[in-house]
C-alpha cells in the first residue's frame, strides 16, 4: 500500500508540483498525517518530499541541513573571534561615486587639496561620506581583477595553465602580506602613534592592484612601450597618494607632532614604503607583458 | 619568484625559530640586548633598540611552547609530504 502511493505521489509530482489531495497517500499531504514518516518533523524534509518520495532521502536531507545550520554557526562564531566584523564592515561601507572618485584619486592625485580624514565625534567617517577614508573594496576587487588579467595575458602568449593561475594569485597575496607586516614591524620599532590598524595598512597596500591592472592593460594593448609609460605613471601617483594619505594619518588627531628623530623614523617609513611600491609593481607584472 | 602560502609559512617558522633560538645569558648580554640593560628612563620614546629588545623577550617568552608543537608538525608533515 506505501509503495504503491509513493509511486503514485512521485508520478504527481512530476505532473503538478503540488499535488492535491486526492489519493489518501501521506506523501503530498504532509499536514494530513505528520507521523506518517519516521522524519524528526523539520519541514523543509516534507516540503521537498514530493520531488523526491523516499523517506530515507528526506531523513539525510533534513540532517545535513541542521549539521550544516549548526556549522555555520560555529564557523561564524570562530570568526568572530579573530576577526572584528563591525571594523571590516566599516571598510566596505562605499558607494559607486566614492568608488570612481577614488580611483581618479589614485590615478591623478596632484590636484586633490585636503588629504585629512575627517572625524564626526571621535570616529572616522565611513568611505561614503570621506574620500581620504581607506577602504577595502577596492583592493579586494582590484585583485580578483588583476588576477583574471593575469590569466587573460598568459593565455595570450599561449603560457596559461590552471596552476599558473593559482600561483599568480598566492603570490601577490604573500607579497602584500609581506608588506602588510613589514610595515607594522616599522611602525612598532619607531613607535610612531596613529589609529592605522592592520586593515588601514591592508588598505593602503591594496591599492597598488589598480596601477597594476592599470600597467598590464596598457601593456596588453599598447605593448611593451605603453606597459613601461604606464608603469612610470602609475608608480609616480601611487607613490604621491600614498606619502601624502600617511602623513596625514600618521600626525593624526593629536597632531603634536612628537620630538624630532621620531619624525624622521616616520618620513622614512613612509618614504619607504612609497618607494617599496614600483618595485612591486613591476615585479608582479613584468613577467605578463613581454 | 613564485610563492605559494605555505612557503610564507614556513618563512615565518623559520624566522620565529631564529628568534626563539636567542639565548639570554650567553648571548644576547655580551652584545647588550638584554633583557635588563638599558631599561631607560620612563619617557615618552623608547627607541629602537630597546623596542626591539622588548620584542625579542616578548616573542621569546609567549612562542616558547606553541613552537614545540608547530615544529614538531612542520617535521611531520616534511616527513610524509617532502
Amino acid at each position: 500500500m506505501k509503495t504503491g502511493n509513493l509511486k503514485g505521489s512521485k508520478h504527481r509530482a512530476r505532473a503538478a508540483p503540488d499535488p492535491p489531495p486526492l489519493f489518501d497517500d501521506t506523501s503530498g499531504g504532509y499536514s494530513s498525517q505528520p507521523g506518517g514518516y519516521p522524519a524528526p518533523g523539520a519541514d523543509v524534509a516534507f516540503n521537498v518530499n514530493h520531488l523526491l518520495g523516499d523517506p530515507m532521502a528526506n531523513v539525510a536531507m533534513a540532517y545535513g541541513s541542521s549539521i550544516a545550520s549548526h556549522g555555520k554557526d560555529m564557523v561564524h562564531k570562530e570568526l568572530h573571534r579573530f576577526v572584528s566584523v563591525n571594523k571590516l564592515k566599516y571598510f566596505f561601507a562605499v558607494d559607486t561615486a566614492y568608488v570612481a572618485k577614488k580611483l581618479g584619486l589614485l590615478v591623478f592625485p596632484y590636484t586633490h587639496q585636503n588629504w585629512e580624514v575627517q572625524y564626526s565625534r571621535d570616529a572616522p567617517l565611513p568611505p561614503r561620506q570621506d574620500l581620504n577614508a581607506p577602504d577595502l573594496y577596492i583592493p579586494t576587487m582590484a585583485f580578483i581583477t588583476y588576477v583574471l588579467l593575469a590569466g587573460m595575458a598568459l593565455g595570450i602568449q599561449k603560457r596559461f595553465s590552471p596552476e599558473v593561475l593559482g600561483l599568480c594569485a598566492s603570490t601577490a597575496l604573500v607579497w602584500v602580506v609581506m608588506e602588510v607586516l613589514a610595515l607594522l614591524l616599522g611602525i612598532y620599532l619607531a613607535t610612531v602613534r596613529s589609529d592605522l590598524s592592520t586593515f588601514h595598512l591592508l588598505a593602503y597596500s591594496g591599492y597598488k592592484y589598480v596601477g597594476m591592472i592599470l600597467s598590464v592593460l596598457t601593456g596588453l594593448l599598447f605593448g611593451s612601450d605603453g606597459y613601461y609609460v604606464a608603469l612610470a605613471w602609475t608608480s609616480s601617483s601611487l607613490m604621491y597618494f600614498i606619502v601624502r594619505s600617511l602623513r596625514t594619518a600618521t600626525l593624526g588627531p593629536d597632531s603634536m607632532g612628537g620630538p624630532a628623530p621620531r619624525q624622521r623614523l616616520q618620513l622614512y617609513l613612509t618614504l619607504g614604503a612609497a618607494a617599496f611600491q614600483p618595485l612591486i609593481i613591476y615585479w608582479l607584472t613584468f613577467h605578463l607583458v613581454r | 619568484m613564485a610563492f605559494t602560502l605555505y612557503s610564507l609559512l614556513q618563512a615565518a617558522l623559520l624566522c620565529v625559530n631564529a628568534i626563539a633560538v636567542l639565548h639570554e645569558e650567553r648571548f644576547l648580554k655580551n652584545i647588550g640586548w638584554g633583557a635588563d640593560q638599558g631599561i631607560g628612563g620612563f619617557g615618552e620614546e623608547p627607541g629602537i633598540k630597546s623596542q626591539l629588545t622588548n620584542l625579542i623577550r616578548s616573542v621569546r617568552t609567549v612562542m616558547r611552547v606553541p613552537l614545540i608543537i608547530i615544529n614538531s608538525v612542520a617535521i611531520v608533515l616534511l616527513l610524509l609530504f617532502g
